[in-house]
């Protein structure tokens, strides 16, 4: 520790206490939720009315807005978790136990998002809500995943030890990450390709793609408001009896 | 583009509505259930608060 400057330290604790976070969220929100909007707004004009219609699959493509931006989201959560996790587990940080377990749920949303827009757009495309292709079946897969995180903290009473094996499933989950990247790439079923590629080799057309960015760039801040509002409660059910949650209670009335 | 033509959606009006359609609704309910909930919380804990100084 003694490497780490002492004003980097004492920053660093004072942010990671529970009623600093909790004042910093609130002031965070508000900004956070006007990008979301903005970005929102932008996304679904460009996506649904201003992108023209896809010459091989007509208007039906348009379900990409969201399908595409959710599954992104739902290996981004994950990989955060599983960091929180890291970090749980090695500096016993209990904030980063309230931001895991915080995404948890929202993250598990993204991923029936991703999977029902998935059926919704393959049943008209590919002639069936499902199939036990690579990419759908690791999708599925990651949705347990977040239901099995979400169980396991509900069901060990000491909220301490619930973060810490719940840390554990995080980390170990991880590996199907790169499965759901790359099933598409292994196993070549039903599943198209990757369309938005690393550093501008997408095959999208500009009017097509910008959309498709604004709103993966939208549910990120989304995301934002989300799993901070989540925090702050569950900082407040875990240290319901602290004194600065008496100091809360007090102001609010 | 006329409004009926933009809602008819080349005939997949059904897939790609409902996907934006539940969409909102998932996304509506997760950004307002925790400031319910806490809302909630806070009101209960007050409420202990001055039974305890009673």
């Amino acid at each position: 520790m003694s490497i780490i400057p002492a004003a980097v330290s004492r920053f660093f604790h004072r942010t990671a206490s529970s009623p600093h976070f909790y004042a910093l969220a609130d002031r965070f929100i508000p900004w956070l939720l006007v990008i979301f909007l903005v970005l929102l707004g932008f996304g679904l004009y460009g996506g649904l009315y201003q992108a023209p219609a896809d010459y091989q699959q007509g208007e039906s493509y348009r379900i990409i807005y969201i399908h595409v931006p959710a599954a992104w989201m739902s290996l981004f959560i994950y990989v955060l978790m599983a960091i929180m996790g890291a970090i749980a587990l090695i500096w016993h940080m209990k904030l980063a136990e309230v931001m895991l377990i915080s995404s948890a749920p929202i993250g598990a949303a993204f991923t029936f998002i991703a999977l029902v827009t998935g059926s919704l757009w393959g049943k008209p495309m590919w002639g069936t809500w499902w199939v036990w292709d690579a990419r759908l079946t690791s999708e599925l897969i990651l949705l347990f995943l977040y239901l099995g995180i979400i169980s396991l903290y509900g069901a060990i009473e000491d909220k301490r030890s619930a973060a810490r094996a719940v840390s554990i499933l995080a980390l170990v989950g991880v590996v199907n990450i790169p499965i759901i990247h790359y099933s598409v790439q292994w196993w070549n079923t039903l599943h198209q390709g990757p369309t938005v590629g690393k550093m501008g080799k997408s095959s999208m057309h500009p009017s097509m793609l910008v959309p498709l960015l604004e709103m993966a760039m939208a549910f990120k801040f989304y995301y934002g408001v989300v799993v901070l509002q989540t925090a702050k409660l569950e900082l407040l059910k875990r240290e319901s009896t602290a004194q600065w949650v008496k100091n809360l209670t007090e102001t609010s009335e | 583009m006329t409004l009926e033509e933009f809602l008819y959606m080349g005939g997949y009006a059904f897939y790609v509505w409902t996907s934006y359609g539940l969409t909102t609704v998932i996304l509506l309910y997760y950004i307002l259930a925790p400031v319910v909930q806490r809302k909630q919380l806070l009101r209960q804990l007050a409420l202990k608060q001055k039974r305890g100084q009673r």
